[in-house]
């Protein structure tokens, strides 16, 4: 080791702040100029984190459990004839969609309709967040071979979630639809119009670019359109609200504040997904889809 | 070791026992930084969890860098904000220029803070803190070319000058007992 005077360290000592910071300002050069490598270093970090985060969900979802239970005792009665109410209305709902759905069979097996072909999915758990303070985003644990691609739709039981933005060897990362950068195609319900459902990082995603002549009624259904090749036609997706200063935006009906498992749908769609840079390593053999339904 | 030299007299070379337990002390803050952050990304459900990366960094950064900055030199704060920059999704560098820029500004009123209590430097951390939240704003709408709300950045400065009461409180106790290399 090279022995330095007392006055050389200091001067070192004292010139590594200064350094550093400049380097600092160069990985934002260079994290600009190389987004991938970000992305990488990222999805790397998030492989190596989420055994642990898988095995911390376990009690800390033990734990919110007891706390949600104990809340829930207090209002037991209360909730009780909400829910009897809710399922009165939800089982004359049920009658109609019933008559609706054999109406809608009949129609399409009159017209020869063209069946969708049957998406195939898989059932991921939610870990963690994966947005930061300045993005809207959750990290899926999804094991090795998962089959999982880029550009796949997120849904939770109620509605849209988001895309898969990213793959790592045993995570994913969806892109919620309020995000920043989320633009979603869209057709509102009842008038059959296209707009196109921009995220604000806020917890409503704003409307846009609906043709002139409609307006989006408040409480109007929006669900997916499949223009652009992005997403299947008619994921539900939320409903129209519009701010007290006027500006439409939709209340998403999935449950985007507290997901815990989503599925992910593969459409075999690509509308918009980049191409994936070229692989250097020779091509192996597709592993075999497991946990498909 | 620096502060071993400094005492004068002879004595034997440390055993192996004893520089192992020299360098655990020296590594706890910058451990204890880590292992705070890495538990603010767990996944506890919280709302506005995501803040909780930024003020945790902050605040440890802040306290060792004051109390023992031996131990917390500037490489490793470029580390620890390295680390903030890809757990907390923000573009690379920005975590780590702030937190270089709060160790700074802590090295730099050492002198005049330590004559002072503990309600200064939570005051002045205070105020370091809103302009470190202030500055990661800006340089994220910089690289993203993006207007962002200021609202998540007022968050930040608020939930760091809020929790670190709870940080420097435990954190006071670890610098006298085990992350003293003097105890050793």
């Amino acid at each position: 080791m090279i022995r330095l005077s007392i006055q050389a360290r200091q001067a070192l000592a004292r010139l590594t702040l200064p350094v550093l910071i400049v380097v600092s300002f160069g990985v934002m050069l260079l994290g600009k100029a190389d987004t991938l490598l970000a992305d990488r270093a990222r999805t790397a970090l998030a492989d190596g984190l989420v055994p642990i985060y898988t095995a911390l969900a376990a009690p800390l979802g033990r734990i919110h459990a007891a706390i949600t239970e104990t809340a829930t005792l207090w209002d037991m009665r209360a909730e009780n004839d909400r829910l009897r109410a809710e399922n009165d209305t939800l089982r004359r709902w049920q009658s109609v969609a019933l008559a609706l759905d054999a109406e809608n069979q009949r129609l399409k097996a009159s017209l020869r309709w063209i069946p969708d072909p049957q998406a195939s999915f898989v059932t991921a758990r939610v870990v963690a967040d994966a947005g930061g303070v300045y993005a809207k985003a959750v990290l899926l644990s999804t094991g090795p071979n998962s089959g999982i691609h880029k550009g796949e739709i997120a849904v939770d039981e109620r509605g849209l979630v988001g895309r898969i933005t990213e793959v790592g060897a045993r995570t994913a990362r969806v892109l919620l639809i309020t995000d920043l950068n989320s633009r979603i195609p869209v057709t509102l319900e009842t008038s059959r119009a296209h707009a196109i459902l921009v995220g604000t990082n806020g917890n409503r995603p704003r409307l846009q670019y609906w043709p002139e002549g409609v307006t989006p009624q408040e409480g109007e259904r929006v669900v997916t359109s499949a223009e652009a090749n992005a997403f299947p036609a008619n994921l539900p997706i939320g409903t129209v609200h519009y701010t007290s200063s006027g500006t439409a935006e939709v209340e998403p009906a999935a449950m985007l504040q507290k997901l815990e498992v989503v599925r992910i749908f593969d459409y075999g769609l690509n509308g918009v997904v980049a191409p994936e840079p070229p692989v250097t390593e020779p091509p192996v053999a597709e592993p075999p889809m497991q946990g498909r339904h | 070791m620096a502060h071993i030299d400094r005492r004068p007299g002879i004595r034997p070379r440390p055993s192996f026992g004893r520089r192992l337990d020299i360098a655990a002390r020296a590594c706890f803050p910058g451990c204890i930084t880590i292992l705070l952050m890495l538990l603010t990304q767990a996944p506890l459900g919280l709302p506005g969890q995501a803040a909780s990366l930024p003020a945790v960094a902050l605040g440890c950064v802040w306290f060792w860098s004051l109390f023992r900055p031996a131990a917390l030199p500037p490489p490793i704060v470029f580390l620890i904000g390295l680390l903030m920059d890809l757990l907390g999704y923000l573009p690379l560098g920005v975590g780590a220029f702030t937190l270089l820029a709060v160790h700074g500004v802590a090295l730099a009123m050492r002198r005049s803070l330590s004559r002072r209590g503990g309600g200064w430097i939570w005051i002045v951390f205070a105020g370091v803190a809103a302009a470190a939240s202030l500055s990661i704003w800006l340089m994220v709408m910089l690289l993203t070319f993006r207007l962002l709300s200021p609202y998540p950045a007022i968050f930040i400065a608020v939930l760091a000058a809020a929790i670190f009461p709870l940080l420097a409180v435990p954190f006071a106790s670890a610098h006298r007992s085990i992350a003293n290399p003097e105890r050793a």
